[in-house]
């Protein structure tokens, strides 16, 4: 019996959409979710893949069909049939690759509205100033977009964490630190918009948890700063939103959790944000995704997603292993300085003596 | 003699006894001729992809096993940096300027370029600021901040390697502006009266819209490392935090250049393929026009998606949208190409030679780069996968699936035009097997790689992905192994291959219509134009201008269109001989 073609192409197009779709949802390439927002990118992820699993089969199916069926037999030296263009198939074939297009594009801006991407005022509001030198502190979340919000008198704990950090003799080999000329007191030149902010449910509330992370090379910082805490490794707990504040000491480097699905470029002098809600617990591994060095790989540090006992629990080993540190961190607090012993820190690395500052202050 | 080959003995040069013969001292000296410097590009070029290649192959060498075990750190840093910039601004992007050289003159009837001289001189800079940049490795302090060279990193690394870097890439981009330059007045002044635009062949199109596309990007990315340049070694701080400056403006300069770059190592060859199936098709190109148009959209659209390399270094939302929605567009016209080729292919008589073969691949390979580019454009996506295996695995198959086997395809193809004789047919076949294979087998594992977790340019990597890297090393070894066939092929074939024959594949654009090799100045006279350019199966001998006219090109009139009969005594394809 013979089938008539059209009935074979509806076949065939029913079993590629079927294996598309099959496939689509069943890679297996992603590691496992582990915030609300990772949930929605592989939604978006697995919507690209079926498409593109169909269109891969399509192409390459007929590729290799017309390589085969169509091949020259020996002695045929005929040409083919003379099918120079046909107007209507080829303005279908325009139309629905552009469809797609829009179809991934529009699926892609839900997806980043969703996940607190997209705020087309941010940057304008961004102020250049001072304050923006300083790592958001503790108080509002949207410190880096409300120019209004009064500036922190409290000093740049991040900055403190990382030079001592820089200090310790055991990493400061790999680290090269010297070769570095800014690596001290990176002058912020403004900041940056919250880059994946707050999810639109949660508009203009504050995330529920800071962490300050300071990249530099090649270890990753970590203050929290409503308690002081400054530690290696990055402990979230499962439903409360956080907000990473982000930013690096000497070169760029990138904040990437792949399980996160959330990937941000801490730049020196810049700040950046992200906010996400963890959402399974688990060890993650926190890497730098941007090059910054022959020790590039080995720039990781431990996440841990884990309960709000656990959390807590964790917050409360921290703080009494940081007292000492603490204290010391808040009794420099600059309102309290006379301009000399403000300045001293900075003054020393440019060679300025301290009597040199005090006879241009008289 | 059918008026095909009319037109071919009315265009051969009847002066010279041994057309286009030269010394071998030829391609080693300043000419002018177009067709010697369109072969010097390609010679030098290659001698620049085997040596990419061999870092390539070390790299993936530190990378089959996850501790840093063959080279050290920097080194490993040094050597991707270097593979990057070799294939990109030696290999390819010099590649394609070389088929644009030896082609346009032929194909568009010109005796030479606009500019002769201006085209040994764009050639002659890329000796240099080639062994420029591998000195760097001699004098021990070699560029390794990435061929994306970003500051701060790029300024605190090695000076004197990073300087080097800027100056050979200075460089490489001043040949570029110039080919350009000669490429755009060339097609635009020098074409045979009777050539209309449109019946340009589509090689000639591509050309004209990657040139374009030179002239605007290229002073863009020599103006972000002139000003790279000062911060380095004047102590300016255009990108310097430390001085007020801002890194990521470097980033916007780089990839204005950098971006619309993949579409110039990627444009000639999509002109090189939509030559290469209908002659061997024999079928007119389907969709002549979309395909020519489609060429200058890319150009034009190429240059306003450089931002998506840039999602996540904190750029406003709704510039990331806009970026996002344009870098999704360009996939239309790049469809458009994929398409018109497939129905192309559909219903001919294709002949199944290495040309073709590496035609097919192209296709094959681009496509899942393409597909892999719109995912990329996704703004949640990329945020997960930039920087990762997945953009290496991208990039690798638009790249090397692409662009190269898109070389070899025009290599192949035009290898009886450039030296009068066949390649072998058993070996290129070879090569295009192990091709195929080490293709795949080195860059798909790559994907996965990059969704679960490992980003790029690292020497050391968590042991979970032992297995796959692995695969991918064996893979790179199996491509590295592919081009010893295809080097002694064409060796061996230059030497004492089979006589091609003035044109072998009996095709219809202008360059198959002279001797094989081509004569000093290619044709006698303005040649003439006796069928369209893939008129391949059309009878169309009433419409034009007969070709016993005394004065052909004088006559006016519409081109006459015609087909080559197959002569029944001569085995008409070069597979059926023998």
């Amino acid at each position: 019996m013979k089938i008539p073609s059209s009935i074979w192409t509806l076949l065939i197009g029913i079993v590629l959409t079927l294996a598309s779709l099959w496939y689509g949802q069943n890679h297996g390439l992603l590691p496992a979710a582990a915030t609300d927002e990772a949930v929605l990118v592989d939604g978006l992820f697995n919507a690209m893949m079926i498409v593109s699993t169909g269109i891969f089969l399509l192409v390459e199916g007929i590729l290799i069909y017309s390589a085969f069926k169509y091949r020259r037999r020996a002695g045929d030296n005929e040409d083919g049939p003379p099918v120079e263009g046909n107007v209507p198939l080829e303005i279908l074939w325009t139309a629905i690759p552009a469809i797609i297009v829009i179809g991934i594009s529009v699926y892609s801006f839900d997806v980043y509205n969703e996940i607190g991407g997209f705020d087309p005022h941010a940057i304008h509001e961004a102020p250049i100033n001072q304050e923006s030198m300083k790592m958001p502190g503790h108080g509002s979340a949207m410190a880096a977009t409300l120019s209004d919000t009064p500036g922190s008198s409290e000093p740049n704990l991040n900055q403190e964490k990382s030079d001592e950090a820089m200090q310790d003799p055991a990493t400061a080999k790999v680290r090269n630190a010297d070769q570095i000329p800014q690596l001290r007191n990176a002058p912020g030149v403004g900041s940056v918009a919250p880059t994946i902010g707050e999810s639109p449910d949660r508009e203009g509330k504050p995330a529920q948890l800071q962490v300050n992370v300071t990249g530099l090379q090649y270890a990753w910082i970590f203050t929290y700063p409503e308690t002081g805490i400054t530690t290696g490794e990055m402990h979230v707990p499962i439903g409360r939103e956080v907000e990473i504040n982000m930013t690096a000491n000497d070169v760029i480097h990138a904040f990437w959790v792949p399980e996160f699905r959330l990937k941000q470029d801490a730049i020196p002098g810049r700040q950046s944000n992200i906010r996400f809600t963890p959402k399974k617990a688990g060890d993650y591994v926190l890497i730098c995704a941007e090059l910054c060095g022959p020790y590039h790989g080995a720039m990781r540090a431990p996440v841990v997603v884990e309960s709000e006992e656990a959390f807590d629990k964790w917050m409360q080993e921290q703080l009494v292993a940081s007292k000492e540190t603490l204290n010391q961190a808040v009794a420099v607090n600059p309102a309290n300085l006379s301009p000399n012993d403000f300045l001293a820190p900075y003054t020393k690395d440019m060679g300025i003596k301290p009597e040199i500052l005090h006879q241009v202050h008289h | 003699m059918t008026q095909a080959q009319l037109q071919e003995t009315a265009n051969i040069p009847a002066l010279l006894e041994e057309p286009g013969v030269r010394k071998w001292q030829d391609f080693f000296g300043f000419q002018t001729d177009h067709k010697v410097i369109g072969i010097q590009y390609l010679v030098t070029s290659f001698i620049f992809y085997c040596i990419g290649g061999v870092m390539a192959d070390l790299v993936r060498t530190e990378l089959r096993t996850p501790e840093v075990d063959f080279v050290t750190p920097e080194v490993y840093n040094s050597l991707f940096t270097l593979h990057a910039t070799i294939m990109i601004f030696l290999w390819i992007v010099p590649a394609g300027a070389g088929f644009a050289n030896y082609l346009i003159p032929l194909m568009i009837g010109a005796k030479d370029m606009a500019f002769p001289r201006l085209n040994a001189v764009a050639f002659w800079m890329i000796p240099p600021a080639g062994v420029l940049l591998i000195a760097s490795l001699v004098v021990g302090d070699a560029p390794d901040a990435g061929w994306t060279s970003y500051p701060p990193l790029s300024l605190v690394t090695g000076q004197v390697g990073e300087g080097i870097w800027i100056m050979s890439v200075l460089l490489l981009g001043t040949s570029s502006i110039l080919g350009s330059i000669n490429f755009l007045v060339t097609l635009i002044k020098m074409r045979i009266p009777s050539m209309d635009i449109h019946k340009m062949p589509l090689f000639c199109w591509a050309m004209f819209a990657t040139s374009s596309l030179v002239l605007v990007s290229t002073p863009v990315l020599a103006a972000g490392l002139i000003l790279l340049s000062f911060d380095l070694i004047a102590g300016t701080t255009f990108f310097n935090p430390t001085g007020g400056g801002d890194p990521v403006v470097y980033q916007h300069m780089f990839w204005f250049y950098s971006h619309p770059a993949v579409y110039i190592m990627i444009l000639p060859f999509f002109g090189a393929i939509s030559e290469i199936i209908p002659i061997h098709s024999r079928k007119p190109i389907f969709g002549y026009k979309a395909i020519a148009y489609s060429s200058l959209a890319i150009s034009f659209l190429g240059l306003i998606v450089w931002a998506h390399h840039m999602f996540t270094s904190g750029i406003p939302g709704w510039l990331r949208m806009f970026f996002m929605i344009t870098t999704m567009i360009i996939a239309v016209p790049t469809g458009i190409k994929i398409f018109s080729w497939l129905a192309t292919m559909w219903g001919g008589k294709i002949r199944l030679n290495s040309a073709m073969l590496f035609a097919i691949g192209f296709v094959g390979t681009f496509v899942i780069g393409g597909i892999s580019g719109v995912m990329l454009a996704a703004v949640p996506f990329d945020i997960h996968v930039h920087d990762t295996y997945f953009v290496v695995a991208h990039l690798h198959y638009v790249l090397f699936g692409g662009s190269v086997l898109g070389i070899f395809a025009a290599i192949y193809h035009w290898f009886p035009k450039m030296t009068g004789r066949m390649v072998n047919e058993f070996w290129g076949k070879v090569h295009f097997a192990l091709t195929i294979v080490g293709l795949n087998m080195t860059f798909l594992p790559m994907h996965k790689l990059g969704l679960m977790g490992m980003n790029r340019r690292i020497a050391q990597y968590d042991p979970k992905f032992t297995t796959l890297n692995e695969i991918c090393t064996y893979g790179s070894y199996i491509l590295a192994i592919s081009t010893f066939p295809f080097i002694i092929n064409a060796i061996w074939s230059w030497l004492y291959g089979e006589k091609a024959g003035n044109n072998p594949w009996r095709a219809l654009t202008l360059e198959w219509m002279t001797t094989s090799p081509p004569a000093i100045e290619n044709f006698d006279r303005t040649p003439v134009l006796a069928t369209g350019p893939y008129d391949y199966g059309l009878e169309r001998a009433n419409e034009g201008v007969p070709l016993s006219d005394p004065n052909p090109i004088l006559s006016g009139g519409p081109n006459s269109v015609l087909r080559a009969e197959p002569d029944p005594a001569v085995a008409a394809n070069p597979e059926d001989r023998k």
